[in-house]
């Protein structure tokens, strides 16, 4: 990859390290071992279910519904959430937990039989899927991660993994597998943390979404649906 | 814009504030629903003593280093293929911003909120070259309609404006036919806003915070024109204050958990979006370019001196939404895109005391504001220190006083700010109440110049008062 450019960089630093009474700091700064770690005390040593009845609780706050499902039961609750969000039509990532769970078959009915539009995220056909994405009425991811604490999904894209798919449509249904689930932010941001130090190059996006998108701009009033999507559903798969 | 707000005196300002009555009912609702949200999920913690210790210390660690820090961050955005502009000044930062614009042969700007684009009036430079610039955040989108209102609140930028005021300027400005019904307002704001994200050529974002070890930014919104922003425009320039940045994605975690929780009362916000460089090869969506700017502006100055720990802040408004001044005389009052305690710190230090002399002195030096900021910064003490300074720098001549009783008779006038103020005075006058060294804040510092201040002793000037009348004591 062509470095980019770096303007000023050096006249910068300079002034920082000279205002900060020290010549300048190239290396040899060391993370102090910090006094207090509270992040670690949310629910520690949770169990996988203990964390389940946190996410769902706390999704509650954050107007969106979850469906908790088994695998062998996973193809009618998903019928079920797009028909809550009003089918039409769907957007989803090209990602093989949707063959690994049995969804594309699901979505191949809901194709045949239900008159839905479903486009699976194509690289290869470029732009042409943002403009699908935009006038989709549900997009569909898999959860990389999620948080229990905040009703969070972790999505990492790719070029596989668009980003408009969680945003563009007017509606947004994850699928979390219950094996994601981890307490906070914290265990999150400690995989990431890994992935720059071992891997060098990062998801060019990573988002942490925690239901629709809303605003208080107005009056501090809550308002749902603002430019992401206006409704979200959660699907939790049993998976151990 | 930048960041003066007004060219009207600050005691014209605050009398309007004082006046307008929708406004002071809204300022006093949200601070009640904010502050009273904040409460909540930071109580459930059951250690948030310790969760400010903690950011304070990244705070603290990363200032110091910040050069470091800086340099790392940089390093990865540009091995990624990123574009990185030093900018000491506006101007500097301007001239780059509207040349990659130029450069683009771009005409329509999206932009999602940012303090730091609206501190070095970014907007007017990017018009003047011809563009069309949008704000995309629901708050800021209503204001630039209303024919660029000021911001009144730096997390509810339109808190001063209440619903039917919004419907007539969309009536006005977009020939809007619907009700007054947040819900219905916010919808057409979804819809026209829709056409200016996909008719864009660039997006602008601010920077809630950089990570260094990754050279990644992160966006915390909840209405998602973040997310729109840096997904459907091909270039992406990211505007950021120096101090804006983590060592590692650990510390982020931290800082975005404080931020949200201080700020709305959210565990996390419906967005946070970790970004890295433009869209990897292959990738459908984001941007081809990527840019970060990273701004001085004046900060430089602050490093190294007693008001370091300002460069601490995070912008949750926390200190905003506990402050008695702010509750009666409003955002605008301030005069700054930075209002309430943190802007009364922050805004003369970056523009000098010659328009922001009289912000130390709205304050009642309560200290809700340093109790409330979860970065730990001494709020009141700093308001304390610039205090000093100004009466230091104005020793000459008699301004000063004049200053210090005005401040004083502002204080005085407004029985609300003074009553919450003066519940803290005994701790805060204690130490200086003795006479002679001419110590203390603003007219205290005046008055024992010359004579004692009646030593508190845990019975508030108001009780004293009000019960000196059945005690006989009329001297």
């Amino acid at each position: 990859m062509t470095k980019g450019t770096v303007q000023n960089k050096d006249k910068f630093l300079n002034k920082i390290a000279k205002r900060l009474g020290r010549e300048r700091r190239n290396s040899g700064v060391k993370l102090p071992e910090w006094a207090k770690l509270p992040q670690y005390e949310v629910f520690k040593d949770f169990s996988q279910d203990e964390l389940m009845e946190q996410f769902i609780n706390h999704c509650k706050n954050i107007h969106t519904s979850v469906k908790v499902t088994k695998k062998e039961s996973l193809k009618e609750t998903f019928h079920e959430a797009i028909s809550d969000l009003g089918g039409k039509s769907i957007v989803y990532w090209n990602d093989d937990r949707f063959r690994y769970y049995g969804l594309t078959d699901a979505l191949y009915e809901a194709r045949a039989h239900h008159n839905i539009d479903v486009h699976c995220w194509n690289p290869q056909l470029g732009e042409e899927n943002v403009k699908v994405a935009e006038k989709a009425n549900i997009g569909i991811t898999f959860a990389d991660i999620s948080l229990a604490e905040s009703g969070t999904v972790v999505l990492f894209s790719n070029a596989d993994k668009g980003r408009s798919v969680s945003l563009l449509p007017r509606t947004y249904l994850a699928i979390i597998p219950k094996s994601t689930l981890v307490p906070r932010m914290t265990q999150a941001t400690e995989k990431i943390h890994k992935m720059a130090s071992d891997l060098g190059r990062m998801p060019s996006c990573i988002n942490f979404i925690s239901g629709p998108s809303n605003s208080a701009d107005i009056e501090l009033r809550l308002v749902v649906g603002v430019h992401g999507p206006v409704q979200a559903i959660y699907i939790v798969i049993e998976d151990e | 814009m930048g960041i003066k707000t007004s060219n009207e005196k600050f005691f014209d300002r605050v009398e309007k504030g004082i006046n307008d009555s929708f406004m002071r009912k809204a300022v006093v609702e949200a601070q009640g629903r904010l502050e009273g949200r904040k409460t909540q999920t930071t109580e459930e913690l059951g250690n948030w003593e310790d969760w400010r210790d903690l950011a304070e210390e990244i705070r603290q660690h990363t200032l110091e280093n910040l050069d470091y820090y800086l340099e790392q961050f940089v390093e990865n955005v540009s091995n990624q293929g990123g574009h990185v502009f030093f900018a000491e000044t506006a101007e500097e930062a301007n001239e780059y911003i509207t040349s990659v614009v130029k450069d683009k042969k771009a005409k329509n700007i999206i932009k999602s909120k940012s303090m730091v684009t609206e501190e070095i009036g970014m907007n007017g430079a990017l018009e003047e070259i011809g563009c069309n610039v949008v704000e995309s955040d629901l708050g800021e989108w209503i204001l630039q309609l209303d024919d660029h209102d000021p911001p009144s609140h730096i997390v509810v930028p339109a808190l001063h404006k209440n619903k039917e005021q919004i419907r007539d300027t969309f009536k006005v400005k977009r020939q809007y036919d619907k009700s007054s019904d947040p819900t219905e307002l916010a919808l057409f704001a979804r819809e026209q806003l829709r056409k200016d994200f996909l008719a864009a050529e660039v997006g602008i974002t601010g920077c809630n915070f950089a990570v260094a070890e990754s050279g990644s930014i992160t966006l915390v919104t909840n209405e998602g024109n973040a997310r729109m922003s840096t997904t459907l425009p091909k270039t992406q320039i990211t505007v950021m204050g120096m101090e804006r940045i983590v060592p590692t994605w650990k510390e982020l975690d931290i800082l975005v958990s404080m931020l949200c929780r201080s700020a709305v009362g959210q565990k996390l916000t419906s967005y946070i979006t970790g970004l890295t460089a433009a869209k990897e090869e292959g990738d459908v969506d984001g941007p081809e370019e990527f840019h970060v700017v990273i701004i001085d502006n004046g900060r430089s100055k602050i490093l190294g001196t007693k008001f370091q720990s300002t460069l601490q802040c995070i912008r949750c408004a926390a200190c905003i939404n506990v402050c008695p001044v702010y509750r009666h005389v409003g955002g605008h009052s301030y005069g700054s895109i930075y209002p309430g305690p943190i802007g009364a710190v922050l805004t003369p230090l970056l523009e000098g005391y010659d328009d922001y002399k009289e912000l130390p002195y709205a304050s009642t030096l309560c200290a809700a504001c340093t109790e409330a900021c979860p970065v730990k910064i001494p709020l009141h003490e700093l308001l304390i220190e610039h205090r000093k300074d100004i009466v230091e720098e104005a020793g000459k001549t008699s301004f000063a006083e004049k200053l210090a009783m005005k401040g004083y008779a502002f204080a005085m006038s407004n029985p609300g700010v003074y009553r919450i103020g003066s519940k803290a005075a005994p701790s805060v006058i204690g130490p200086i109440a003795k006479g002679g060294e001419g110590k203390g804040p603003g007219p205290v510092k005046l008055w024992t110049q010359i004579r004692d201040l009646p030593e508190p002793t845990g019975e508030s000037f108001r009780k004293w008062f009000e019960g000196r009348d059945k005690k006989g004591d009329k001297s």
